[in-house]
């Protein structure tokens, strides 16, 4: 019991003294840019109500949710092919290391050309930012199969799909989830920027209305609402990888003790 | 009786179960050729257990993956029951000497298990069935739901075992497969071996670079020459088949065939004929 109460109190400790600080600072302002985080605390249940939530937040969260699955899901998929093939990878690898290197920001005045500006544009930006840190981690766990694992599996005559689903994916799981993380902050990015080009919804379309219509705390709540939105999301990432890389986690404190 | 088909006298013994002629292997690559395995032949009845030593970097591995179908050879073929080995056949298992990399972390026991029978047309209470019996055979009937990783050294190389086991092979390959456990526990490994030949009647072929092992082991010792590898002798074990790690290994005849076997390693390591 005390044990838990104190982890509580690191984890709340820093948090609780940055919102301190910025209380302290902020308290006696009078620039319009920098209004009073009190002012930013009053406001938020004003402009942040159910019905903005409905219309602004959950469109967002599920263009989000779009891109980023379909993001995941070509990106294991194109990785786990790549990583396969050494042929297949020599042709690949000089692409892939351009097509990374293009910031994917740039890419939404293009993908606007192709996709219009309608949900199809933001969940494309989103999936074509997201898949380079999946597709790239994917190709190096698929490569980094243990070749007595490979081997015991080809000894048993497990082929084709069930190597791929039970042996090959579960062995790359780890270097995925590290990818598919990396993804998921990026997707943040690029939801809110997606959004601030060209939108009739979401919160980076709020935030960008705000800041137009100097309703300076108002705007000051969105950024919150992002924040709480992203640690909310990566809370639930969390989660998930503790309960699938759980053998993961095991095997490396095994090692660590026995070592 | 389960096990019947795989018990030497059903298929009549002097049958070979494993027949090995001409087998070469030669690695090519970066200007560099080496002749890991030169020119070996030899034959595994059926239920028999046979010991594989020579001398350290004798290509003892590059032999047995070619036996096991995992490597293809330069020349020569390697017959399981008459029919030519050309990729891993189904009735062949092979317990490698890295217990932690063989078996798949992110499996409990009882999974690793039954991962092969998956492939093999089985009902699943069939593969239920094989799997616990294989797990209690091994003595570790009560760690199915342990991750491999939970176990010790000398606990997951008996799941590995237990892995071939319910496989049902007709010859079981074992590569040097004990070589990373303490001696108590290579012992009782040992045992269990032995025990599980007896018992089951299965046929063994058990890679090693342990002189006294093959010698405790095995009812015949292929000793072989340094790299390019052939057959330097054959000796015959005749201890008898109840072998005990006290007993066994004090008794003189014991000493004499460790003698001979060690005699001509020795010889193997210099070169000489």
């Amino acid at each position: 019991m005390k044990r838990l109460a104190l982890r509580l109190f690191f984890v709340v400790a820093l948090p609780a003294l940055l919102v301190a600080a910025w209380w302290l600072t902020s308290d006696d302002s009078t620039d319009v840019y920098w209004p009073p985080l009190r002012t930013i605390l009053t406001t938020f249940p004003d402009v942040w109500t159910g019905e903005r939530l409905r219309a602004d937040v959950l469109p967002s969260v599920l263009r989000l949710l779009a891109g980023y699955a379909a993001a995941a899901v070509g990106g294991v998929a194109l990785g786990t092919v790549i990583g396969s093939y050494r042929r297949v990878r020599a042709v690949c690898e000089p692409v892939l290391e351009f097509l990374r290197a293009v910031p994917p920001p740039v890419l939404v005045p293009v993908v606007m050309l192709f996709a219009g500006i309608g949900d199809s544009m933001k969940i494309a930006v989103i999936a074509s930012g997201c898949v380079w840190p999946v597709l790239l981690n994917t190709v190096e766990g698929v490569r980094a199969v243990d070749p007595v694992m490979s081997q015991t599996a080809r000894s048993y005559g497990i082929t084709g799909m069930a190597r791929l689903r039970d042996v090959v994916l579960r062995s790359a799981s780890p270097q995925i989830f590290a990818g598919l993380r990396q993804a998921l902050s990026i997707g943040i990015i690029l939801m809110v920027i997606s959004e601030m080009f060209a939108a009739s919804n979401g919160i980076g379309f709020t935030i960008v209305q705000f800041q137009r219509g100097f309703a300076i705390p108002d705007m000051w709540t969105g950024i919150l609402v992002l924040g709480l939105l992203g640690f909310l999301l990566s809370l639930v990432f969390h989660l998930v990888e503790r309960r699938v890389l759980a053998w993961y986690h095991g095997l490396r404190a095994a090692s660590r003790r026995s070592s | 009786m389960k096990y019947e088909k795989k018990l030497g006298k059903t298929l009549g013994m002097g049958q070979s179960m494993l027949d090995v002629r001409g087998l070469r292997k030669v690695y090519e690559g970066s200007g560099r050729r080496v002749e890991a395995v030169g020119n070996l032949t030899f034959t595994v009845d059926a239920g028999e257990l046979v010991c594989l030593v020579g001398p350290s970097g004798c290509g003892k591995t590059t032999l047995l993956k070619c036996v096991a179908g995992l490597l293809t050879p330069t020349s020569g073929e390697v017959l399981l029951e008459g029919r030519p080995v050309s990729g891993p056949p189904p009735g062949m298992a092979v317990v490698f000497q890295e217990y932690g990399r063989s078996l798949f972390p992110w499996m409990r026991v009882g999974a690793n298990v039954e991962l092969p029978l998956r492939q093999k047309p089985l009902t699943k209470a069939r593969r239920r069935a094989l799997v616990a019996d294989a797990l209690a055979s091994v003595g570790l009937a009560d760690a199915t739901g342990a991750y491999p990783w939970q176990l010790s050294g000398g606990m997951q190389q008996r799941v590995a075992i237990a892995r071939a086991l319910a496989y049902e092979p007709d010859v079981l390959l074992m590569d040097e497969p004990f070589a990373a456990v303490d001696a108590q526990t290579r012992a009782d490994l040992e045992d269990l071996v032995r025990g599980l030949w007896r018992e089951r009647g299965i046929t063994i072929l058990f890679v090693t670079h342990d002189i006294d092992e093959a010698v405790y082991l095995g009812e015949r010792v292929l000793v072989l020459s340094a790299s390019p590898t052939v057959v330097r002798e054959q000796v015959k074990v005749d201890l008898p088949e109840a072998r005990d790690q006290l007993r066994t290994r004090v008794a003189p005849r014991f000493a004499e065939l460790r003698t001979r076997v060690y005699e001509q390693i020795q010889a193997a390591k210099r070169g000489t004929a």
